[in-house]
């Protein structure tokens, strides 16, 4: 079995893995980090969306042992000092949720977008959202959430 | 707002009509809200993987699976022989097995489950099993169904007047069809349950289910024991739309089984692939119509012709195309009518409740019909809608005999075609369409009015549980369940506003068998208003105590007691709430109350058809706007407006989310979802790379979402009305506004059938035939 090493979340984790291991399943079963969400087990609906070396990427489609030495983000490890980051208080704020089960990966996705489009137009939001499925909501409070969190981060 | 330190606060947080946000959004946003995979499970938890049916109809002929059994990792493997109670999990009917036994119905219907260390080796054991089948002929479609008189309830009828006699005398008739495709729920966490087993033979199950004691039932019957064996817990779901009404039941029970014979905890998760091709989705339907109406538009009779695929069991079927029935008349009265539906059954996966459970197929039946007069008249479709509204003039009368008393149609209708400008939008779309030879535009505006209760007369029930503690807070238990809708905060909202805490002091907890018995599903629209009235009850119990307490503590009269934001006044003396339930325990007054409803005025006898089955309607109208490419059938919603009837709101940020979440889904499900079978009845769209829900992107560029100004007639909670599924049916505007932007195009293009992909509207628009 291999082992992999990498940084979640500022902390150092090491493990000895079945290789075919997915990354998302090390997040929530080796590390017990059960944010991360598994909604379509085929990289589509991005639930899972995590932050490798700050690139929101579904941790579904991508092996542990290809996060080997890498920098990975969760919704757990967004917060600072017990504050929440923008863009999670922004999806609070603004009702941006409503099972919830989605918010996690919505969340992650939406703060790679944000530091690619530090400015982005209502059109640019619904286009990068995209990847990500939300079935409850009809999108219009992530859209204003997101647009809001980037505002307030003064991009 | 909150007073200073000496200052009483001149409100409550999170009283009714507040836009308090979501309870769990702060463990949302943080990844902490547990869902049943999230829970910690104990050392030594096993995994289950079912393995399912690869044919649609046949006998079991052969099934060795002693190879399965001596796989790597495998602990156990379940088939119908294990079972030791009943081999069931119909909610109505007991023809839903757990395991086939002998012979298989529908593809993808469990066979046998492994039990093993982990899903993997569960999922690989299973692939060693050897199944031989003797195929039988399988009916698939609702067409076969019908030509084979294959049912799996009896037909029904309804009908007022003589719709034969009328339909002879009309001045003009139609005759024509429409089929409705069906939906998958796509709640985004999908199927799961983990069951632990306990002392004594107890059972305690997580189950990710919107009826909790209808699992509890289940699972007991399957493992033959009492229902006071078994606990079944939900904190949340992440998504439920109906899909986990009575889906949850088989997996839940498999679980059960599996813990049962191991002494193990057992977690059974689908994945996606296996949710979609094993659940039931909403039922696609025929409907058939022969409409006789006058020159105006007004309809003077009508046969329809309902026909539901329900699959191979009967599940909710009973009731799913009974709501069909009831709503087969939308918001328009029907003199002469005679409806019949055909409960087909199939070789396919036994189909379900799905938000709007029946009601958006028969409306979309109707306005199908409405859109297929005005197109003949050549009028505008507003106002043949509007020449057969319910009205107060004796034209009230539904066909199964409720009178409409809280009809608010004509004005809902009349001020969103004001707000929203639909006349002069009609206009620039025919200007817009005359200098447009590529991209159509249509414009629909339809109406919505939907049956509030349970049809089934005794689900209208619900109890909850409330505990006051000596330092002042509170624990609110009911038998609702939380799927995203917001049910718990609007509940605690109602108990705080009833005792005048913050709701920062109510413990919302999870839905608990052991806490609150004999519930009924959250379904039907009616979570708020039923687990609202039954904690109100249980609230005013406590507070009558105080009361009661207060006066003899204090020496005034109870008249005297009243409960102030976060303090109580008792004649000249004031404490905090805090304070009085501290005196109150010291004193002996119990702290602790069960609160009841039942929902007053209802009655139905389904025989007669005839009946008060609901005790309000929910109302609403959208406007929608959509563009087509003529070349490539592509199309777009560009704007809609909606208004929308919640009574006076309990929270309207959450019947906001209602309102868009439903319309959007609605519009998902009648122009983009689309259920493909294979001729061996394979479901072939069974992940989202091939079954496309909408996306961020496609949403309406525009999207004007208001809500009407209108208490509640009947005495619900704080006079508010169900939201939850309502909104649905807005989107039916969607697929009328597409049928004009059709038209605009091809005049003698038939009417569009559901869902109005763009290969159907290419399809369509190159089809001069007529409807």
């Amino acid at each position: 079995m291999p082992t992999v090493t990498m940084t979640v979340n500022g902390k150092q984790v090491s493990a000895d893995i079945d290789p075919r291991t997915l990354l998302a399943d090390f997040i929530r079963v080796n590390l017990d980090l059960t944010g991360t969400h598994i909604g379509c087990d085929t990289s589509q609906c991005g639930a899972c969306t995590i932050l490798v070396n700050g690139d929101a990427v579904k941790s579904c489609t991508m092996l542990a042992v290809q996060a080997d030495g890498a920098e990975v983000t969760t919704i757990e490890g967004l917060a600072e000092n017990g504050e929440m980051h923008p863009m999670q208080a922004a999806f609070k704020e603004h009702h941006g949720l409503q099972c919830g089960f989605c918010t996690p990966g919505m969340v992650m996705s939406a703060i790679d977008l944000v530091k690619r489009h530090p400015n982005p137009d209502e059109a640019t939001i619904r286009e990068e959202l995209d990847g990500n499925i939300c079935r409850c909501t009809g999108y219009h409070n992530i859209v204003k959430a997101v647009k809001a969190a980037a505002d307030a981060t003064g991009g | 707002m909150r007073g200073g330190d000496d200052m009483p606060a001149a409100a409550i947080e999170g009283g009714v009509r507040q836009s308090v946000a979501h309870d769990s959004a702060p463990l949302h946003v943080s990844g902490r809200a547990r869902y049943v995979d999230d829970i910690p499970v104990p050392a030594g938890t096993l995994e289950a993987y079912i393995a399912q049916s690869d044919i649609a109809h046949g006998r079991i002929v052969r099934l060795d699976l002693s190879a399965v059994r001596a796989a790597p990792g495998v602990v156990d493997v379940l088939t119908a022989r294990d079972i030791p109670g009943r081999n069931n999990v119909g909610p109505v009917l007991a023809d839903d097995p757990v395991f086939a036994d002998g012979e298989v119905h529908f593809m993808g219907q469990p066979v046998f489950a492994v039990i093993a260390r982990d899903i993997a080796a569960a999922r690989a054991a299973a692939s060693r099993a050897v199944i031989e089948y003797e195929r039988l002929p399988a009916i698939l479609t609702v067409d076969e169904a019908l030509a084979a008189k294959s049912h799996v309830l009896e037909p029904a009828e309804m009908r007022r007047g003589d719709a034969a006699s009328a339909l002879k005398a009309a001045r003009h008739r139609l005759e024509g069809r429409i089929y409705i495709g069906g939906q998958d729920h796509f709640y985004l966490e999908g199927q799961v349950a983990l069951a632990i087993p306990g002392d004594g033979g107890d059972m305690l199950v997580h189950s990710s289910t919107q009826h909790p004691s209808e699992v509890q039932h289940l699972v007991a019957g399957v493992l033959g024991l009492a229902d006071h064996a078994v606990t079944v817990e939900v904190r949340r779901m992440g998504g439920g739309f109906g899909g986990k009404e009575t889906q949850p039941a088989l997996f839940a029970a498999i679980a059960a089984l599996g813990a049962w014979r191991t002494g193990c905890a057992v977690k059974l998760r689908l994945d996606r692939d296996d949710d979609m091709i094993m659940t039931g989705k909403r039922h696609d339907f025929r409907i058939d119509y022969d409409v006789g109406f006058d020159d105006t538009g007004r309809i003077v009779a009508l046969e329809l012709m309902q026909a539901a695929r329900c699959g191979y069991s009967a599940d909710l079927s009973g009731a799913i195309a009974d709501r069909a029935m009831f709503h087969a008349d939308n918001a328009y009265y029907l003199e002469n009518v005679h409806i019949t539906s055909y409960r087909c059954r199939t070789n396919t996966v036994s189909n379900t409740a799905f938000r709007g459970f029946g009601g958006p197929q028969g409306m979309v039946g109707m306005e199908r019909i409405i859109d297929h007069i005005a197109r003949h008249l050549n009028l505008d479709p507003l106002t043949v809608r509007r020449r057969n509204f319910y009205d107060r003039d004796g034209r009230d009368i539904t066909p199964y005999g409720m009178r409409v008393r809280d009809n608010v149609i004509r004005s809902i209708v009349d001020e969103l075609a004001e707000r929203a400008g639909y006349e002069r939008r009609r206009k620039e779309i025919e200007g817009f369409n005359a200098a447009s030879p590529v991209i159509k535009r249509g414009l629909a505006l339809t109406p919505v009015k939907f049956g509030i209760s349970f049809t089934t007369t005794h689900l209208n029930q619900a109890g909850a549980l409330l505990h006051l503690y000596a330092d002042g807070s509170l624990h609110l238990n009911h038998g609702g369940t939380e799927m995203g809708q917001g049910l718990f905060t609007k509940v605690a909202q109602i108990v705080a506003e009833e005792l005048q805490v913050d709701i920062g002091r109510i413990r919302i907890t999870a839905t608990n068998t052991g806490k609150v018995p004999n519930t009924s599903a959250t379904a039907a629209s009616s979570g708020s208003d039923l687990n609202g009235k039954a904690a109100q009850n249980a609230a005013r119990k406590i507070k009558g105590r105080l009361i009661d307490f207060a006066a003899r503590h204090f020496g005034c009269t109870a008249e005297q007691v009243r409960f102030l934001p976060n303090r109580v006044v008792a004649g000249n003396h004031a404490v905090s709430f805090d304070e009085l339930a501290n005196l109150a325990y010291l004193a002996r007054v119990p702290l602790s109350a069960t609160g009841f409803y039942r929902t007053p005025k209802i009655h139905y006898d389904r025989k007669a058809a005839r009946g008060r089955p609901f005790y309000y309607f929910a109302y609403g109208a959208a406007i929608s706007e959509v563009e087509i490419d003529t070349l490539t059938g592509e199309n777009r919603v560009r704007r809609v407006d909606i208004l929308h009837d919640v009574g006076r709101s309990l929270n309207p940020a959450l019947d906001r989310g209602q309102i868009e979440g439903g319309f959007i889904q609605g519009m998902g499900w009648l122009t983009m979802e689309e259920l493909c079978w294979s001729d061996d009845g394979r479901l072939l769209t069974h992940a989202p790379s091939t079954y496309k829900i909408p996306a961020c992107g496609d949403r309406p560029d525009i999207l004007n979402i208001d809500l009407l100004d209108n208490e509640n007639s009947e005495n619900a909670v704080h006079r508010s009305k169900a939201v939850g599924e309502p909104p649905l049916m807005l989107a039916i505007s969607v697929l009328s506004a597409l049928n004009d932007a059709v038209a605009a195009a091809n005049p003698k293009a038939p009417l569009l059938d559901a869902p109005a992909t763009p290969e159907r509207i290419l399809m369509t628009l190159n089809d001069g035939g007529g409807c």
